[in-house]
This record gives C-alpha cells, sequence and structure tokens, in this order.
C-alpha cells in the first residue's frame, strides 16, 4: 500500500462484491463530511472485507506461521519444548509470553485467521447474492461497436437466408454451453448474446465456502476428539478407557462413556530386516503387530493386524502403531532369594541400532529401596576405547547392564514421576557409573548380584514392546468432504473461461455477414481460438463456401 | 541385485547433464542472436503490441525460432529422454517409484521441470527461459549427484504406501509449474525496471530486448502458477489424508505441513494480489518469488536440516 493510497483510504475503498477475477479499477472519491459510529463500523466492515485487507492478512498467515517450525512446539514435539526450558530457561520464558511454543493456538495466529475467516465471509456473502442475480439474468445486450471487443471476427456467408443464418449460430452456441437470448436490432440486424462459464464464480463460491466449512469442522472436531498413546508389552492388554492410557488428550465433550470399551492385546509384535541390500543391513522393512481384539462389534475375540500405514479400527477408534522397543523382562530377589519385584521394562530407543535406556525401580522388599538405570544392546559392540554399543536392532548378541543406585527413590512425595526417568538426587550410586565398581551385565537367563549384598538380578527374557496411539475425530470425514469440495471448487474457479461472445447477422445483398465479438471474464488464454473455433463451426454448419475477412 | 541397474541410471544421470550443457550453450547463443535481431527488438522492445493482449507471444506470430534456439531445443529433448531413462532404471533398480530420498527427488523433480518447460516452449516461445530453466537444472542435477546421492535402499515402512506415490509425485509437478513461473516473474522484474526507458538511437543491443513485455510475462507466470496451485493443494490435502493413515491426525503442524501451509498462503495470497488494485504486477511477481523460495527452502532446507516426522531425506 503506497502513502498516497492511504491518505484517501476512508473513502476510497473499493467494495468486494464482484468475482475475483475482476481487476479493481480507480473508484470516484466522494470525501464524507463526518462519520458517525455507524459509519466508522461500516467503513470498518467495508475495509475488513476489502480484497486488500484480505490479502495482508493471508502474507500476515504466512508469515505467522513461520516460528511454529523454528521452535518446538508443544503440540507436535513437547520434548523439544522441554529441552529449550532446561538448557535456557530465561529464553525459554521469554518464547513462551509470546506463545512462541503454542504457536498455532496463540492470541495473535488466531486473531489473523479468524480476521482472515471474518473478511472472506463478508467478501463471499455479497457475490453470493450477486452471483445468483447474475446466474438469473440474461447475457447482457450486444454491444453497439463490436470492433472494440478483444476478440473480433467477420465471416460471409451466401446463399443463407439471415434468419437461417442465426438459428445456426444459436445452435452452435447453445452445443457450446453458452446461454443465449437473441434480439432484433434496427436496421433488420438480428444479433445473439451469449455468455458461459458461471461456474468459474460458483467454484469461487464454494471454494471458500468450504475452506469456512473446513475450519468449522476442526473446531467442533476438537471438542470431540481424542488420543491417547500406550505402550504394550507382547501378551499385554489394554482395555480402553481413561486411566490405561500413558498420556491422553481429549476434547473438552469428550467424556469417560465416550471412549468404547475395546480391549487390544498384543500378541506378537514382528520385525523383518533388509538382509539382501549390503546399503541397507540392518534397516526394517516392516513392523507388524500382531494383536487380538474384543469390541462391541465382534462377537468373540478377533486378531488383526497393525501395521505402519495400515491402523485398525475398532468401534469407532484407528489404532496405530507408532513406535516399538524392547522390554526386558527383569526379576529381582531379596537375598533369601524371594521375588521382589518381577516385570517386563519398556526400554525407550536411543539410536537407529536400538541402543536403549530405561529404567527399574524396587521401593520395596529389600533393605534399601534400588533405582537402576539400564542400557540395553540388543547386539553388542565394543569400541576401541571400551564404551558399548549397539551395532545392529536385532537380537544378535542382546546384552543389558544395569547401573544400580540405593537411596530415596523420591516415589514417596506424592508427585507423579516418569517410570523413564530415576531421580537420582536422593540416591548413591554404588555400581557403574562413577561407583568405582562395574555395572552389572546381564544376558538372557543370567543373574548378578547386587552390591552390599542387598539381593540380585536376573534377566529372563526380551520381549519387544509396540507403542500405539488410539484416535477418535468423528469430523475426519466432514472435513475431507469440506477439503474436496475446496478442491473441486477450486479447480473451477481456476480453469472454467468465463466469456461473452456476440454474433450480429447483417444482410449485405445477397449474401449475410455474421460479426463475432468475444470477451472474457477473467484470465483466459483461450479466447481467440475459442471464438475463432465458433465461428469456423458455424460457418462448417452453414456448409456454404465463406468468405473470410479477418479484421 | 542381480544387475548393477543404479549404476546404470548414475551414467544416465551424467550423460543427461553432459547434453543439457550443450543444449544450455544453444539456448544462450539463441538469446543473444535474438537480442541483435533487429525485428525482435523492435517488437519486444516496443512495450505491448496487439497480439501480446491477445494473449500469444510476439515470437510465435513473428518468425520460426532460430536455428540456434531449435539446437537447444533438440539437444533439451535428447537430454530429457536420457534423464526420464535414468529415473526410470532408477525406479527399477529399487522396484518402486523414484522419489523416496533426497537425490530421486532431484532427479524425478528436475526431470518435471523440463517437461513442463518443454510444453511451454512449445506453446510460447520465452527465450530466456531455455537458459535459466536448463542452466539451472544442471546445477540441480550436478548438485544431487554430488551432494544427495544415496544408493538405493528399500522403503521404510513409514513410506510403504500408495499415497507415497501420488503426493510426492503432484508435490514435485507443482513445483515445477511453480518455478518455472518463478523464473518468468524473475524475469518480468528484471524487464521492467528497463521496459519504461526509451532505448537512445544506437545504443548497443541489450540481452532485455529479446525478452517479451512484463504484461505477457504476468500472465504467463500466473497461468503457470495457478497449476502450480490447483496441483500444490491436492498435495497438501493427499499429504493430510496420508498423515491420517499413518499417523493418527491429518494435521499436525509438523515442520513439513508448516511449509507447505506457508507455501500454499503465499501462493494464494498471489492469486489475490493479481486482482488486488495496486498489488498487481510487480508485487504480485515479487510474491511469485517468496513462493518459490518457499518452495526451495521446504525441499532444501527442511529436508536436510529440520528434523520432523518427514525426515526422509535419506542423507
Amino acid at each position: 500500500m503506497t502513502r498516497t493510497e492511504d491518505a484517501r483510504a476512508p473513502s476510497g475503498i473499493v467494495r468486494l462484491d464482484r468475482p475475483t477475477d475482476h481487476v479493481d479499477q480507480d473508484v470516484e472519491v466522494i470525501r464524507a463530511p463526518q462519520l458517525g459510529p455507524a459509519g466508522w463500523a461500516r467503513w470498518a466492515w467495508r475495509q475488513l472485507t476489502s480484497m486488500r485487507t484480505a490479502l495482508l492478512l493471508l502474507l500476515l498467515l504466512a508469515l505467522a506461521a513461520v516460528p511454529g517450525s523454528l521452535f518446538p512446539q508443544r503440540s507436535a514435539d513437547p520434548n523439544g519444548v522441554v529441552q529449550h526450558f532446561a538448557q535456557d530457561p530465561a529464553m525459554a520464558e521469554l518464547l513462551d509470553t509470546f506463545q512462541l511454543f503454542d504457536v498455532y493456538s496463540s492470541v495473535w495466529f488466531s486473531a489473523i485467521y479468524l480476521l482472515l475467516f471474518l473478511s472472506l465471509i463478508g467478501c463471499v456473502v455479497p457475490r453470493i447474492r450477486h452471483h445468483v442475480t447474475a446466474i438469473r439474468a440474461a447475457p447482457p445486450a450486444t454491444p453497439k461497436n463490436l470492433g472494440r471487443l478483444p476478440a473480433h471476427q467477420r465471416d460471409i456467408v451466401t446463399n443463407v437466408p439471415l434468419l437461417d443464418a442465426v438459428d445456426e449460430a444459436e445452435r452452435e452456441l447453445r452445443t457450446a454451453r453458452y446461454r443465449v437470448v437473441r434480439a432484433q436490432e434496427s436496421g433488420g440486424q438480428v444479433s445473439l448474446a451469449a455468455e458461459r462459464g458461471y461456474l468459474r464464480e460458483t467454484g469461487n463460491l464454494i471454494f471458500h465456502i468450504a475452506l469456512v466449512g473446513v475450519l468449522i469442522t476442526v473446531a467442533i472436531g476438537g471438542g470431540f476428539k481424542y488420543t491417547g498413546q500406550r505402550v504394550l508389552v507382547e501378551g499385554q492388554t489394554f482395555v480402553n478407557s481413561r486411566l490405561a492410557f500413558d498420556s491422553f488428550e481429549a476434547g473438552r465433550f469428550v467424556t469417560d462413556d465416550s471412549l468404547p470399551p475395546f480391549s487390544l492385546t498384543l500378541e506378537r509384535f514382528t520385525v523383518s530386516y533388509v538382509t539382501d541390500n549390503v546399503n541397507a543391513l540392518g534397516l526394517a522393512d516392516a513392523f507388524v503387530a500382531d494383536v487380538s481384539v474384543s469390541s462391541r462389534a465382534a462377537e468373540s475375540r478377533t486378531s488383526a493386524r497393525i501395521e505402519v500405514n495400515s491402523p485398525l479400527s475398532v468401534d469407532g477408534s484407528d489404532i496405530y502403531l507408532l513406535g516399538n522397543g524392547y522390554a526386558p523382562r527383569i526379576t529381582v530377589r531379596d537375598p533369601s532369594g524371594e521375588v521382589v519385584f518381577t516385570d517386563t521394562v519398556p526400554f525407550l530407543p536411543q539410536d537407529a541400532n536400538l541402543t536403549s535406556l530405561g529404567v527399574v525401580k524396587v521401593p520395596d522388599g529389600l533393605d534399601r529401596q534400588v533405582g537402576m538405570i539400564g542400557f540395553f544392546y540388543p547386539t553388542r559392540a565394543v569400541t576401541s576405547a571400551g564404551a558399548s554399543y549397539s551395532s545392529y536392532p536385532d537380537l544378535v548378541l542382546p546384552v543389558l547392564t544395569l547401573n544400580v543406585y540405593v537411596g530415596d527413590l523420591g516415589l514417596d512425595a506424592g508427585i507423579p514421576k516418569s517410570v523413564y526417568q530415576l531421580d537420582t538426587s536422593g540416591m548413591t550410586e554404588v555400581a557403574g557409573g562413577e561407583s568405582g565398581v562395574a555395572a552389572l551385565e546381564l544376558t538372557p537367563g543370567s543373574q548378578a548380584e547386587l552390591p552390599g549384598g542387598l539381593g540380585s538380578v536376573e534377566l529372563d527374557d526380551i520381549p519387544r514392546f509396540a507403542s500405539f496411539d488410539i484416535a477418535h475425530d468423528p469430523t475426519q470425514v466432514p472435513v475431507l468432504v469440506a477439503a474436496i469440495a475446496a478442491l473441486v471448487g477450486l479447480s473451477l474457479s481456476l480453469f472454467v473461461p468465463r466469456r461473452r461472445v456476440w454474433i450480429r447477422a447483417t444482410q449485405l445483398h445477397s449474401a449475410v455477414q455474421l460479426e463475432y465479438g468475444g470477451l472474457a471474464r477473467g484470465d483466459d488464454p483461450q479466447l481467440l481460438p475459442s471464438v475463432e473455433s465458433l465461428a469456423r463451426r458455424i460457418a462448417s454448419r452453414l456448409t456454404r463456401t465463406t468468405q473470410k475477412d479477418h479484421s | 541385485m542381480n544387475l548393477p541397474l543404479d549404476p546404470i541410471s548414475l551414467v544416465l544421470v551424467y550423460s543427461a547433464i553432459a547434453v543439457y550443457v550443450g543444449a544450455f550453450v544453444g539456448y544462450v547463443f539463441a538469446f543473444a542472436v535474438q537480442t541483435t535481431n533487429p525485428i525482435r527488438r523492435l517488437v519486444n522492445a516496443g512495450g505491448t503490441p496487439a497480439a501480446h493482449a491477445g494473449g500469444r507471444g510476439p515470437q510465435t506470430e513473428t518468425e520460426r525460432p532460430g536455428r540456434a534456439a531449435r539446437v537447444g531445443y533438440a539437444l533439451t529433448m535428447l537430454a530429457w529422454v536420457l534423464h526420464l531413462a535414468a529415473v526410470v532404471v532408477r525406479g527399477v533398480a529399487a522396484e518402486r517409484v523414484p522419489w523416496a530420498n533426497m537425490f530421486e527427488f532431484s532427479i524425478t523433480g528436475t526431470a518435471l521441470i523440463i517437461a513442463v518447460f518443454l510444453v511451454v516452449s512449445r506453446r510460447t516461445r520465452v527465450v530466456v527461459l531455455g537458459p535459466v530453466v536448463v542452466g539451472v537444472v544442471v546445477i540441480l542435477l550436478g548438485l544431487a549427484t554430488v551432494a544427495f546421492y544415496v544408493p538405493v535402499i528399500p522403503l521404510p515402512p513409514a513410506l510403504q504406501s500408495a499415497w507415497l506415490v501420488i503426493h510426492v509425485l503432484v508435490a514435485l509437478l507443482a513445483t515445477s509449474f511453480f518455478g518455472i513461473a518463478a523464473v518468468l516473474s524473475a524475469t518480468q522484474l528484471v524487464k521492467h525496471r528497463h521496459e519504461n526507458r526509451p532505448a537512445p538511437a544506437g545504443r548497443p543491443a541489450r540481452l532485455l530486448d529479446a525478452v517479451p513485455g512484463t504484461e505477457y510475462l504476468d500472465r504467463l507466470a500466473y497461468r503457470l502458477t495457478i497449476v502450480g496451485f490447483a496441483l500444490w493443494t491436492f498435495t497438501l490435502m493427499a499429504g493430510a489424508i496420508w498423515a491420517g493413515r499413518a499417523w493418527g491426525r491429518y494435521w499436525g503442524w509438523d515442520v513439513k505441513e508448516v511449509w507447505t501451509f506457508v507455501i500454499w498462503v503465499v501462493y494464494a495470497a498471489y492469486i489475490h494480489a493479481k486482482a488486488t488494485r495496486g498489488w498487481h504486477g510487480n508485487r504480485a511477481a515479487w510474491l511469485s518469488l517468496v513462493g518459490f523460495g518457499a518452495v526451495l527452502f521446504n525441499f532444501g532446507i527442511v529436508n536436510v536440516f529440520f528434523t520432523g516426522l518427514h525426515s526422509y531425506s535419506g542423507l
């Protein structure tokens, strides 16, 4: 926007109850003497619904979306946010003040898109009225001078009565899906006024309305959808209820009753690895979760398979396979051999070869509380410096090492603790790390003594775990329908040409002159060829020799 | 892995590059020759002749393309056949569609750019497109073989979906349309700076004289962009559907999703700008460049340097 345009903004507003293919012309500026509150409101509304505002809001929206890709977002990458806070709390605090970790639900982002949609509605509603009138109206009367139109040509046909020529021309126009009106003009001339391509504006309106539809359905969907994550070790069963999830997020209208009570058992989790390509050895090429499900729909338990890109639908919820890893089964015994802890412990993968990290907490049964931080190597290899790592993701040479801590696990304070983290602030390291005692090292079936005669640890076996995402979004289909409508509307509005064609027939002694004029509304690369071909088809309909006279 | 098809594909890419360089030379020569052609200078420097306004380039109507331009076109065609063969062989070697990592995106994407360019050049000859498009493709292909090359490996499970075929292919095609349009918009901006100055008599010929008027460039860029925009809209939606299948949500503001959205909005702004007083012309051309800048960022920077769910660069 230039300064000169700014200076006369209040009255120089361009109304946009017009097709988007319309290019604004300078409007006559009328200086309003004084604006009352209603006048200012009207001014503001017109400003908001002007194309220029829409354009600026679009540019702002694009700009405002960018920070969401530069800073981690709580919705997509909560761990990234946590890391930010850990590394530079003051900076993170500042970023958080500007909602830069929640860009897409931030006040400023919402303000932009809500204004944009308001502007869109304000622009589209009058255009709907305008378009309904245009659809009902007859094509505008034939201009006096067709020679001034962008497409123009004259044909002479002989041995055809004038009215027959006009009839044929009208038939051809109708075949080409033009709406046609015939007019008897003074001086014995007959003219046809024709227009086509109303779908261009219809499509444009459908596109914009569909976008509003997408926004509304997404907003409604936000209240009714839920998504939860759950880790299942082979053999474990999960019953769909809020408490059974490891993490759960739901819209405000989701109640405990909204969750269908199906149950899901992970029977087996299979990973297959590439073995015949040296460039991809160890790359997984399939993850398959064999599950059994009991649901409302099925009478008995049914077997099913969940893969990446291939979710399982149960009672309106979809179950997705998102991750996997190993969950070593660990048993801890007291000095007398009594089992005080036995469970599968999911270890979180740290790299492509599934070097995994996990935590074992034994609060009761031993003389002191024991916490262990474990590293699991599916195929253990050792660097020349003596550090262990995993060299292959499958279980070829599985080794579990455990650093042992004794002291206070911090579980009694009533503060929820992550099962994947060990708070070592109240504990002493007694094996591994800096303790001077070697970390415990276990292979499947082997056993190791805890330091200080506390007891023993055994690695029983190593089942796999899979992490599932269970999601329900009742608005998925409506959003899809709206999106498809938007795409169809968009294509119509961009590619259907809107054209007006006029044909005037004049009797010249023994011949009839057909004069063509064509006008495009909006961008139309095919205007000239289309008028040419229309004239050619009319000429061939008349099957008479025509004498072309291109002007 | 019986036949070493992958190296054959690479040899075909190198061959294509060599022939493209030949085509580039031809086009540069054609550009220079046309600049010194007095008829052309008259037509192109003189603003907007009637034929312009009607929507066709002046050059299609004034005369046939010169010999150098025809050589450039023929060599581009030949190089493109080699290029296409490289893409197909890569696909056969991988036993899947050849667009699943940066190297493959690059070779397939550039093949599509050339395809769009060949079609556009048949319909209208904007002499500046030849050297620029072919030159850029040579650079991109060189970059792809040097920086992005990875041997064939099977698809990770996340990419094993029919949507890979359609979503990525359409995204690359949209990129091709946006790319050619961006070249036209850039030319338009450069041309604009010189268009309104009358050429003093006896002034030596300038390269820009061979370029059609800004209005024509503007319109051609618009036509290509709207095709790109429709394709990009489809890309965005197909991507959302795929995300819904793979990750349990159709939109989650993943880095790639953010940039796809930004690109979509910028081009939406471009289309609106074309119908807004004061934004038509140069400002719209700038938006077209910003849009394509975002496309390049999304492809080159986001794929390689950002981490997100779309980390499939294979690097």
